[in-house]
Order: structure tokens, then sequence, then C-alpha cells
């Protein structure tokens, strides 16, 4: 679908992206993850054409971006913004227009918008007499309406109360199983686990991760499990297939938290604690993304 | 190109539809109307509106007593004493105390407050009028031959061109000039402040992102400056005709009131005292305005008309360029300050200098400099035009004005495509010039 490659951009005395590639699949979420000031919103200016790379160059579709896929992209940018004077339907409306939709069909989808979001009523509002939550959801039907291949979605989620959040997520899963594809960019990894096939981790211009978040979380694995047992007071010996890293104790039973050495598999630990305990629960420690997060941009630092 | 159409449309419309513009529309020509009737007013009167003086007038010289005459706004009555009126004038109700000593060589002027320079003007005047008549009547001059021989004599100023003749009225090309220099100066300003505000509005609503991930910034700003440029344009189209009905309404009720006023004053004057001075004004009168609208018809008004079209139209969308680059910079109202002033400056500039060099020296080397340069010429050409310019002069500074238009607009918008997108950072000149810079 989008394929970045070798993209660079500098503005007066600071490099926003350097030598930036990635791969977009089409119909997937993509995550588009970084600190801030990583240059994710350089690079998501650059698909948008609101500039252009100093180097380097985006494929959409196979073909060099140009002003004909504009129409095929859908835009939320971080920060949101609406015209305050103007009525939210002719203003929708408007948008639709001038991403190439005709007035009669921009305004039926618009309708038809309103009404699943439930905002009918607004129509002839102005911008300034609705509630944060209810620009938001305006804006989220003006970057849609027109039907696009991409979606980028910066931040979708922030200034939306939990249902209304709920609600927009849905709308968002819907379109992408309706062939749409979505980059999502965030900094919230909990919505990233929830919501992504894969990401790519931006870092002070630099890319520093990429690939399927399965994947990217199987290669930060560490082989540390967690073992819960009835009682307590299993002395761990030096002959162990693992280390213990911490142990807490509570009531009638512990909870040993543990990495298995190298060379060892969790059969072998299996084998040496079913005879010394009841076990209860036993599970993998797979980082988070917020983990992984953390320690790829503090390891780069 | 649909997408320029639009923007054009909704900045057009959202300006149109606003109450302000409404009230603005059809308040200016209202309020026109108005000044104009008050001037109107009060040159009939002849500063009526202020208040009677009454003067006492205690004269020992023997020239003047029962000879002044009182006049709409000082009204003379006579006493003999003194030492007693100057005590009593101001609690008997009269303003001044007027006193001529019989040598007439100290005449003096005594007021609770000090006289008017108008009003002891006009006191002087009649004293000067009384006196003068007696000395002619004791030099045996007949007032007839008198009358006779105070002819006034005027010039009329002809120019002339290839068609012969015409009249040159210096006033009306005076005023129909400096009218129509005011007229783009004032509109420059409005309307490129309009652009401006429109710009920081989309900056500071944060629309801006998503509006030029649909549109190229520069489609974006030439649609807004057309499109306010249409607003405009409307509001002067609204105005003139706006003008025209009221004035003409306006006009044929002061007509009446007018012709009812000359008759009662004409059955209040006793029948053979109208002296041979009113008596003349009125002969002179219809012959003035006469020669003023025979003057206006001499001037090339399609060619002033078209002119003040073309330099409206390309001066606009000049600056209001400028005006929207430096919106651009901005974050918000209170920042333009220091952007504006050159922008500005050569309208200031120039208005001010129209208003001496170049309306009373409109073929100097200073003002053809000026009717020029893209930034001066729309006023400085409007004060030319009606004392004529040579057609080569038009046609080069036309050429500059368009040439100026399309270089200022491509210098704007290399500023103003990266300005929009920049927020919180201070901008200064040298940022201004890196935005200039920068590929895309």
């Amino acid at each position: 679908m989008i394929s970045i490659r070798n993209i660079v951009k500098e503005y007066a005395g600071h490099r926003a992206l350097s030598g930036v590639s990635m791969e977009i699949e089409k119909g997937k979420v993509f995550g588009l993850l970084g600190p801030n000031g990583a240059g994710k919103t350089s690079l998501i200016r650059i698909i948008n054409q609101i500039t252009a790379p100093d180097l380097g160059e985006v494929l959409f579709n196979g073909e060099k971006l140009n002003q004909h896929h504009i129409a095929q992209i859908g835009y939320l940018p971080e920060e949101r913004g609406l015209y305050k004077k103007m009525e939210i339907g002719e203003q929708i409306v408007y948008l639709a227009q001038l991403k190439g939709l005709s007035q009669a069909e921009a305004k039926l989808r618009a309708r038809k918008w309103f009404k699943k979001l439930e905002i009918e009523s607004w129509w002839k509002k102005k911008i300034e007499e609705l509630s944060k939550g209810m620009q938001q959801k305006a804006q989220f039907v003006a970057t849609v309406i027109h039907e696009p291949e991409l979606i980028i979605l910066d931040e979708p989620f922030t200034g939306f109360d939990p249902v209304n959040a709920e609600i927009i997520k849905n709308e968002i899963l819907e379109l992408n199983r309706n062939g749409a594809t979505i980059i999502f960019s965030t900094h919230r990894m909990e919505s990233v686990e929830e919501l992504c096939d894969s990401i790519a981790l931006l870092n002070l211009s630099h890319k520093i991760l990429d690939g399927k978040v399965k994947e990217i979380r199987n290669q930060f694995r560490t082989g540390t499990y967690i073992i819960e047992y009835e009682g307590q007071g299993v002395q761990v010996g030096s002959d162990a297939p693992f280390t213990a890293l911490s142990e807490t104790i509570a009531d009638d039973h512990t909870q040993l938290t543990l990495r298995i050495k190298e060379g060892r598999k969790v059969n072998d630990l299996l084998h040496y604690m079913l005879p010394l305990s009841n076990i209860s629960k036993f599970e993998e420690v797979i980082p988070t993304m917020n983990e992984i997060f953390i320690q790829a941009v503090s390891k780069q630092k | 190109m649909n997408k320029i159409l639009l923007i054009i449309k909704r900045e057009y419309l959202t300006r149109v539809m606003k109450k302000s513009f409404l009230m603005v529309t059809f308040l200016v020509p209202v309020l026109f109307i108005g000044m104009m009737s008050l001037v109107v007013y009060l040159a009939v009167n002849q500063g009526g509106l202020g208040d009677v003086k009454k003067v006492q007038v205690v004269d020992e010289s023997g020239w003047f007593a029962n000879k002044l005459q009182s006049s709409k706004t000082i009204q003379y009555s006579f006493a003999t004493d003194y030492a007693a009126t100057k005590k009593t004038f101001v609690k008997n109700g009269y303003d001044y105390l007027l006193y001529v000593p019989a040598t007439m060589n100290k005449i003096q002027l005594f007021g609770e407050s000090t006289p008017s320079v108008i009003n002891s003007g006009k006191i002087e005047d009649e004293l000067t009028r009384v006196a003068r008549s007696r000395r002619l009547s004791e030099a045996h001059i007949d007032s007839a031959v008198l009358a006779n021989a105070q002819t006034a004599l005027t010039v009329e100023p002809k120019q002339i061109g290839e068609n012969g003749e015409t009249d040159a009225n210096v006033m009306a090309k005076y005023g129909i000039g400096l009218f129509c220099a005011f007229l783009i100066y004032i509109s420059l300003f409005l309307y490129g402040a309009q652009v401006m505000r429109g710009v920081i509005e989309e900056k500071v609503s944060r629309i801006i992102e998503v509006m030029i991930s649909s549109v190229k910034p520069f489609q974006l700003m030439l649609g807004k400056i057309i499109g306010v440029g249409m607003v405009g344009l409307t509001q002067f189209v609204l105005w003139i005709v706006l003008t025209a009905v009221l004035s003409t309404a306006a006009g044929s009720a002061v007509g009446s009131k007018m012709a009812a006023m000359q008759q009662v004053q004409t059955a209040q004057q006793v029948p053979g005292v109208k002296t041979a001075m009113t008596a003349n004004a009125d002969k002179m009168e219809p012959n003035k305005v006469a020669a003023v609208i025979h003057s206006f018809e001499s001037l090339p008004i399609a060619q002033i008309v078209l002119c003040f079209l073309f330099y409206f139209t390309f001066g606009y969308l000049l600056y209001s360029a400028l005006f929207a680059a430096v919106g651009s910079a901005v974050d918000n109202e209170t920042e333009t300050q220091q952007f504006m002033l050159p922008v500005t400056m050569p309208l200031i500039f120039t208005i001010i200098l129209s208003q001496s060099v170049i309306v009373n020296n409109p073929d100097s080397a200073l003002s053809v400099w000026l009717s020029m340069i893209p930034f001066t010429s729309p006023i400085a050409m409007m004060i030319r035009i009606p004392f004529g310019v040579p057609p080569l002069q038009i046609a080069a500074s036309m050429v500059l004005m368009v040439l100026g238009f399309l270089f200022t607009t491509w210098v704007a918008a290399r500023i103003y495509r990266v300005g929009i997108l920049m927020y919180g950072k201070k901008a200064s000149y040298k940022e201004l010039a890196k935005w200039f810079m920068y590929k895309e």
C-alpha cells in the first residue's frame, strides 16, 4: 500500500527524519510509534503531501505519491480544528467536497454518518457551540467521509471520554474490516496491542524498530516466567534450570518470577518444580509494547 | 481549479452572510448621506447651528447707531450710556458690548468670555461695511456706480489636447483624484486586514492542517484572497446603489424643503430693501453649480472608472497577498504589528504625499515614479489620471503593476506555505527569509 523509502527531511538546523524506510501493508492497522519529537508528524505530513521530503520517496500502491492520491487519504491531525463560526453539517460537506465528492453525495454521506454517531441534531450548530467530544466526532466524520483507502489517525482517542473512545475505536475497526488501511500514530501503548497488526518505532529521527506486533514481542522475550504454587518456602538450589528473580509470598501461596538458564527448556523447569510444589499457575512474561517502547528508546540513548 | 472555486465560495458566503456585513453595508450609505445632508444644512444655514449672540452697541461717534444690520448669528441693539451699559449688559442678557468712542480709533468689544475670532470678525466686517458706505456717500459716489465698479473676474482654465479644447477645472480634478485615491487606500487596508484575519483564524483554530491535506497552500491563499476581494466588490456595488437610491430620495426631500425656505426668506424681506449684493449672489449660484457639473463632465470619466477598477483589483491582490503572508507568520493578531509596518508603509507614505506633492504637481518626476512603482502606483496613479497621463505611462504602470502582483504573490506564497504550519515560534525577518528559501 505505502512504501516509504529512505526519507530524509531536514528543517533549519535539525533533522526530523534520517533515512527512514518502512512498508505499510494493505488492509492492516499500522502503528507509528515514538516519543514526542521523534519525527512522526513529519513523516505523516510527507505522506499527506503537506511537505515534501528532502531525499527519498513515497510510493502509494506502487505509484509515486502525487496530487491524485489526496482523495484517497483521510487525515485526522493531532491538533484538531474546524472553522468555529461555521455550521457543523455545512462544514463537513465543504471538507468532503474538497476531497472530491460532489455536493449531493457529500450531504448524503454526512447525514448517514451523523445518524450513525448520533449527532444528527447538531447539524445546524456552529462548532463553537459544541462540546469538545462533539467536535472530535465531527472531525472524525470529516476524516473518513470520502471513504479513503488510507486513513491516518494522529492520537485519535485524545479528548474522548471512555464511552466515545470505544465508539470511535469500533468505527475504526469496521473501516479496517471494510478494506481501509490505517496508520495509527500514538504513544498510548495499550491501544497499540489491541489494534495494530504491525508497528514502526521512531526515535530521534531514526526508525529503531519495526515489524509485526507479535513478532516484535517475541523478539523481546527474555525467557522470564511466573510460577505460582501453594504454600511457601521452596528452596531453589544451584542445580535448578533457572534463576529466581523475585518472590512474593501472599497468605497461602507464593509467586516466583524466574528466568530460564541458557540452553534449558520450559519442560526442564516444570520437571524441577513439580516434585517440590503444587503449581496453581504458570505463565510466560512477554514484555508489553510499553516495556518494549521504553527499552528500545532508552537503549538508543 | 475546482477546489479554488469551492474555497472562494466558502470565503465569500461566510462573510456576506454575516450580520456585521449587512450592518456595514447598509449603515455606511446612511451615514454618508447623513453627513452630506449635514454639510448641506450647515451651508444653507451658514453656521446657523450656533446660538445667536446679542451685542449691545454704544456708539459715541454717531456713525453706526441703528445702521448695523443684525444677521442670523449676531443681533445688535443700541444704547447710549457707556459706563452704565458696561455694568449691566451681562445682566440684561447680552453677550457682548461693542464700544465705539467718538474718535473711532479704539473700538472695543467686551464680553464675559473672550469673543471668538469668527464673531469679532463678523462684527468687524459689519462695521467696515457701514463705515465704507458712509465714506463713499460723503464722497458723492452713487451706489449704482459702486455696484457696477465691483467687478469680479474669473479665469477659466482650458486644456488643449487632441480633441481640441476641454475645460480643465482643477478643483474637480483635485476632488475626484483624491476621492479615488482615498477609496483605494481605505479598501486596501480594510480587505487586506480581512484576509490577514482569515489566515490567522485558520491557524488559531488549527483547521489549517486538515485544509492543506486536501488543497495546496497556494490554492487556499488564492481562494481566500479572491473570496474576500469579491466581498469587497459586492460591498462597493451595494454602497453605490444604496447611496444613489438614498441620495435621490434625500435630494428630492431636501430640494423641496430648500425651495420652501427660499420662499419664506423672500417673503420675509421687505420689498425694495433687497440689496444689490444678495441679488448678485442669487444670480451667481446657478452658474457656479452648472460650471462644476460641466467640469465633471469634461473629466475622462470612462478612463477614471477603468483605471480605478484596475488599480483597485491589482492593488488589492498585491497587498492582500502580503497581508496573508503576515497572517501566516504569527500566532495571533497582536503579533502582527512588527510586520504590518513595512507592508503598510508605502501606502501611508503615498497617501501623505498625494495630498501635497502629487496633486499639486502631477507631472513631476516624483509623481511619475510613484505612479510606476507597483506598491505606490494604485494611489499615485489615481491622483494623476484626472489631470491627464500619457497613455504610454499608464501602460507601463499597468504592466509593472501586474508584474509586481505576480512577484509579490510568489514571495508571499513561499512564506505562507511554511508559516501556516509553524506554531509557537516568534517569527523574525531572518526566519521569514529562511522560510522563503525552503525548497518545498
